[in-house]
């Protein structure tokens, strides 16, 4: 039994390891590139279109809105980052349901990296829009002496990021290979219902918290009147 | 060791590739439709706007220029209905001064008939008095009526005054004419020598005469000295007579042609109330 899709090596040359975790990624990579290809192919601009573009928009707009909901202002600019993060780890949860398939996110490998992409987007976004000072001084407010624990909330809150994630998907994929020892039959079914209903909120979770972080880092302090 | 370097180092470029790949083929193209959706609901919305007000714009138009053509159709009416009165006016009061012009005419002829009636009249009145006289005078007197007239006009000569006698003297002196003796008849040479005789006597004997016929005379003798006369005649009773019997025709007529113009005129009235 595997704890993680890492531990899956389908080809290895020296340090460079084709694992499970990558395979399938590259999976969902291609399940949702060419599923947008296909659909945006023939998007329509007037008030009849495919019901697959209907359901495209749909997301699209929601996670838009949820965007602008938290407090950036500019959504468009963030949905790239955002909403990839969202729609890669929902996918990647979802098709659990397929037999054989081991979700990326349940390797802590994968769940480092997208926390990693949080970590560095934070400052990235935030330097971008408030600049490189008032950024960074940020982090002495509202004394000097709260520096460092600044500087460690943001090193606990990207660690915790992916923990999280790791934690709940792996955890979900042992009960269920548990389950199938001990009662083969209903549980399992119950059991990856539940997955995937976990799945999801834990996309939205990730999701909405580096929103968060990033509408944190992002927002200009107005001078008081 | 759970985190394997390497996978992470590939799952940060695959996730970085990933969002370029959605960004590309998902987000904008998605974006970009409803954009270019939002914006022509805009221009769809604006244009319904544009025209709505224009709509409206039309309808008060078309209503004021309703508004101008009822009140323009209100005056053209009261005008037509002024022109139509004064027309009717004009048109009847026109009527009125014809029936006027031919009651006029019709009075005139009216009066120009009765007038030759009354000449007429007159004329077979006088002639027939004259007859009647004539033929009364000698039934009574056994005299021929000339010789009546001619006994009249003498006594009358002599009873003449010494102003009358002078001025019918002076006037027959005054001229080279003889004296004119008109009778309706021609008179007998005895009658006209005693007729003679009695001037010479009472002009003296240079008066000279002269005797013509006068029919208009009636049953009379007129003595013309140079534009004086002395006359006698039934004429000026036959006259009384005639201007007795104009006054009763004239009433008569008067009458009746009262009658027949206020009978017209009341056909007339009758005729407007209809």
């Amino acid at each position: 039994m595997h704890l993680s899709p890492d531990d899956i090596i389908y080809w290895q040359y020296g340090y460079i390891r084709l694992n499970a975790t990558i395979v399938f990624t590259w999976g969902v990579m291609f399940v949702l590139a060419i599923g947008s290809k296909l659909v945006t192919r023939n998007l329509s601009a007037d008030l009849q279109r495919s019901r697959w573009q209907n359901l495209l928009e749909m997301v699209v707009t929601s996670i838009n809105q949820q965007i602008r909901d938290v407090g950036l202002v500019k959504p468009e600019k963030y949905i790239g980052f955002l909403g990839t993060l969202f729609l890669f780890i929902a996918i990647s949860n979802l098709i659990t349901v397929v037999p054989g398939y081991e979700p990326p996110t349940g390797s802590l490998s994968t769940t480092t990296a997208l926390a990693i992409c949080v970590f560095m987007a934070v400052p990235i976004y935030g330097i971008e829009e408030r600049g490189l000072l008032e950024y960074l001084g940020a982090y002495l407010k509202p004394a000097l002496i709260m520096l460092p624990f600044n500087i460690i909330s943001e090193f606990s809150r990207t660690l915790a990021l992916a923990v999280r994630l790791f934690g709940n998907m792996m955890s979900g994929t042992m009960i269920l290979a548990i389950l199938l020892t001990i009662t083969p039959f209903i549980f399992p079914i119950v059991m990856s219902a539940l997955g995937l209903l976990t799945g999801m909120v834990q996309a939205y979770i990730f999701s909405i918290l580096a929103t968060v972080y990033i509408a944190a880092a992002t927002q200009v302090q107005k001078p008081e009147p | 060791m759970l985190i394997d370097w390497f996978t992470v180092i590939a799952q940060v470029i695959n996730f970085l590739i990933l969002v370029w790949l959605l960004k590309h083929f998902l987000y904008r193209p998605i974006l970009d439709a409803i954009d270019a959706r939002e914006k022509k609901i805009a221009s769809e919305l604006s244009d319904a706007a544009v025209k709505k007000s224009e709509a409206l714009k039309e309808r008060n138009q078309f209503l004021q220029q309703n508004e101008v053509f009822k009140r323009q159709h209100a005056e053209l009416m009261a005008k037509a209905i002024e022109d139509a009165t004064s027309e009717k006016r004009h048109l009847l009061e026109n009527a009125r001064q014809d029936i006027e012009r031919l009651r006029l005419k019709q009075l005139e002829a009216l009066n120009s008939e009765q007038q030759s009636s009354i000449a007429m009249l007159n004329r077979r009145m006088r002639d027939e008095v004259n007859s009647i006289l004539r033929k009364v005078l000698i039934d009574l007197s056994g005299l021929s009526l000339e010789e009546h007239v001619i006994e009249v006009f003498i006594s009358r000569l002599r009873l003449l005054d010494d102003s009358g006698i002078n001025r019918l003297n002076l006037a027959f002196m005054a001229s080279d004419n003889p004296m004119v003796i008109s009778t309706v008849f021609d008179l007998p040479l005895e009658l006209r020598k005693r007729v003679e005789s009695v001037i010479k006597e009472i002009f003296g004997e240079s008066a000279r005469t002269e005797f013509t016929i006068a029919p208009d005379l009636i049953c009379g003798i007129e003595l013309n000295a140079n534009g004086q006369k002395l006359s006698w005649n039934i004429a000026g009773y036959l006259d009384a007579l005639g201007k007795d019997v104009d006054e009763l025709m004239n009433i008569r007529f008067r009458s009746e042609a009262e009658d027949k113009s206020n009978h017209a005129q009341n056909g007339d009235e009758h005729g407007n109330g209809t």
